[in-house]
């Protein structure tokens, strides 16, 4: 078990890791200091961000993009750029950003504060999600309060010239948020809806300024991986999947929990941090990247690692690494359609193939387990789910459109049997 | 009219901002009118927003209306969210949930007639999948829920008259 928690959570067993006091203590803000005391020019905006894309860091909202490379599209030009963090976590199954914000709070603003000077951006904004208002927002204050006694963010910090000033932001409860345009939107103070790209925020961000956004586990690597090089970090994790990432397991197993792991690990070995099977049930699927990843039976994650490629081989995807696992007895109808009930209630309802589609999804869904379900039904919610896949402004609809194909295929079986047996699940 | 407290709360997010991008500050500044109206917004409080951001009301409305966070209308004094989503679902949420309708005489969405409890129709997953299942009451996260925490948390409110 020494595999666990090496980079972000490396100081989570600590007394109060949230404090400064600890954080400083575990060599926190060392990172930081250095940069802004270089005179060598050893730390410059490019080699960070060559650093940064040597590690083979990527992003960990769910999209998986190369991070060094998003922060190369930032524009060199001397208008306002903004750094942005995803702190909106909504995924469902996913909870690890909740317990960075919680436990290692400084982590996050150390490493928006380095992205902000490698993409050359004064000010930064983390967006937290409103929901987090009681449990997680005082924490990330108390922390930014902290960071700004030590004279660690602000106007020519510690006589560097570097300038940075970052402020916490609070949602108000919307999973489309999340996604970066979304988010920029809600940000301006406005519907959380998704824009057109291109333009991208590197060049049309923030207020029309250039942006970069990054999620919360992402900004939070930074520090460790800037202060031990990239050789460190991709030591952990496999050639194309280099580091660790946090997997969020949840469902029918003994632990749930929050373990931070090298990529490339075993499922199975993974299903043994969190203590095995609940009630020593068999395992009959996985959804192992948040709902927006395609399910795959228990026979095809079991002969999977826990990486971007392995998972995409499956088809699935790594998602956001939470890993919903499925035990044998659960109705798949049932399951799908509470997923569609949530795609349903929270698309923004910009375009229409997602608008409606997805009421469509559900009210289908929702007659199948009434017992009012029609055999071409099963016909209808893929080519329905086909029609909004690829017809959206954001990956929303391809999200909501992946687990009715992915459920349908898989355990098309089930979804028969309740059309059949007037609304009977197979499973009970 | 927002109160001077209102107001300095308001003022505190506008500074984050660049100047003349105060529209930033609507949705904390319905927070902080809607923690002070009794968990709602009332129309009128939308448009005193609107006034003292200097922004179009519609602007407020359009905010309001989106995020579910904000109610419109009014609601219980303790607002109660099961979350329901697959990683809770997996573990019991339904029951919790159930139990919780059938012991306060009302559905996800209602308020009681006594105006003490609003048991709001969470649609979104919480992100607390690894304590699953849980709730929130009043923005406070309670996890690994049974039927009898759930008791003992309601009895607890119920003999404390605040």
């Amino acid at each position: 078990m020494t595999d666990l928690n090496q980079v972000i959570f490396s100081n989570i067993n600590d007394q109060d890791p949230w404090s400064v006091q600890a954080y400083l203590s575990s060599g926190g803000y060392q990172t930081w200091k250095s940069i802004l005391t270089d005179k060598t020019n050893k730390y410059s905006p490019e080699m960070i961000i060559d650093t940064v894309s040597k590690s083979g860091l990527r992003g960990r909202g769910g999209a998986g993009f190369p991070t060094g490379k998003k922060w190369s599209f930032m524009p060199e030009s001397s208008q306002q750029k903004y750094i942005v963090c995803n702190s909106d976590e909504s995924e469902p199954g996913t909870c690890h950003d909740r317990d960075i914000l919680k436990y290692n709070p400084h982590a996050l603003i150390e490493g928006m504060a380095i992205a902000g000077f490698a993409t050359g951006s004064t000010v930064g904004y983390n967006y937290v999600r409103g929901e987090f208002m009681v449990e997680c927002f005082p924490r990330i204050e108390q922390a930014l309060h902290e960071a700004y006694e030590l004279e660690l963010l602000g106007t020519n910090i510690l006589d560097s010239g570097i300038n940075f000033n970052l402020h916490n932001f609070l949602g108000a409860g919307a999973y489309i948020c999340g996604e970066e345009t979304g988010l920029l939107e809600s940000l301006e103070g406005k519907q959380g809806k998704p824009r057109f790209k291109p333009p991208f925020p590197a060049n049309f961000g923030l207020y029309g300024k250039p942006t970069t956004v990054n999620n919360t586990q992402t900004l939070a690597s930074i520090p460790k991986i800037i202060q031990h090089g990239a050789d460190w970090f991709s030591s952990f994790g496999t050639e194309k999947s280099p580091g660790t990432i946090i997997f969020s397991v949840s469902g029918h197993v003994n632990k749930p929990g929050n373990y931070e792991l090298p990529l490339g690990i075993s499922f199975d070995e993974l299903l043994a941090y969190a203590g095995g099977m609940q009630n020593n049930k068999s395992l009959k699927a996985v959804i192992p990247g948040g709902s927006s990843t395609k399910v795959l039976p228990a026979d095809i994650i079991q002969s999977c690692t826990m990486d971007y490629e392995s998972l995409q081989e499956a088809g699935s995807a790594l998602g956001t690494g939470a890993v919903i696992v499925i035990a044998e007895g659960t109705c798949m109808v049932e399951l799908l359609k509470r997923i569609s009930r949530f795609y349903f209630a929270e698309n923004c309802g910009q375009c229409t193939p997602c608008r409606e589609g997805t009421g469509w999804l559900y009210r289908i869904l929702d007659r199948i387990t009434k017992g009012n379900g029609k055999i071409n039904d099963l016909e209808l919610l893929v080519d329905v789910a086909n029609r909004i896949e690829g017809n959206t402004i954001c990956a929303f609809g391809d999200a909501a459109a992946w687990p009715i194909q992915s459920f349908i295929q898989h355990f098309f079986n089930e979804f028969e049997y309740m059309v059949k047996n007037r609304g009977k699940s197979m499973a009970a | 009219m927002l109160n001077t407290k209102i107001k300095n709360e308001i003022d505190h997010w506008i500074h984050k901002f660049p100047e003349g991008k105060q529209q930033s500050a609507i949705i904390s500044s319905l927070h902080a009118v809607q923690h002070h109206n009794g968990g709602y917004l009332t129309t009128e409080f939308m448009i005193d927003v609107a006034d003292y951001l200097g922004i179009p009301k519609i602007q407020v409305f359009e905010v309001a209306t989106f995020y579910s966070m904000f109610q419109t209308k009014p609601v219980g004094q303790h607002e109660i969210a099961v979350c329901t989503n697959i990683s809770c679902m997996l573990r019991g949420s339904d029951n919790i949930l159930q139990h919780i309708e059938k012991r306060l005489n009302i559905k996800a969405g209602q308020s009681t007639i006594d105006g003490k409890y609003f048991l709001k129709n969470e649609e979104e997953c919480l992100a607390a999948c690894t304590g699953a299942p849980m709730m929130t009451l009043d923005h406070h996260y309670i996890e690994n829920l049974d039927i009898k925490t759930v008791d003992q948390i309601l009895n607890d409110l119920e003999n404390n008259n605040d």
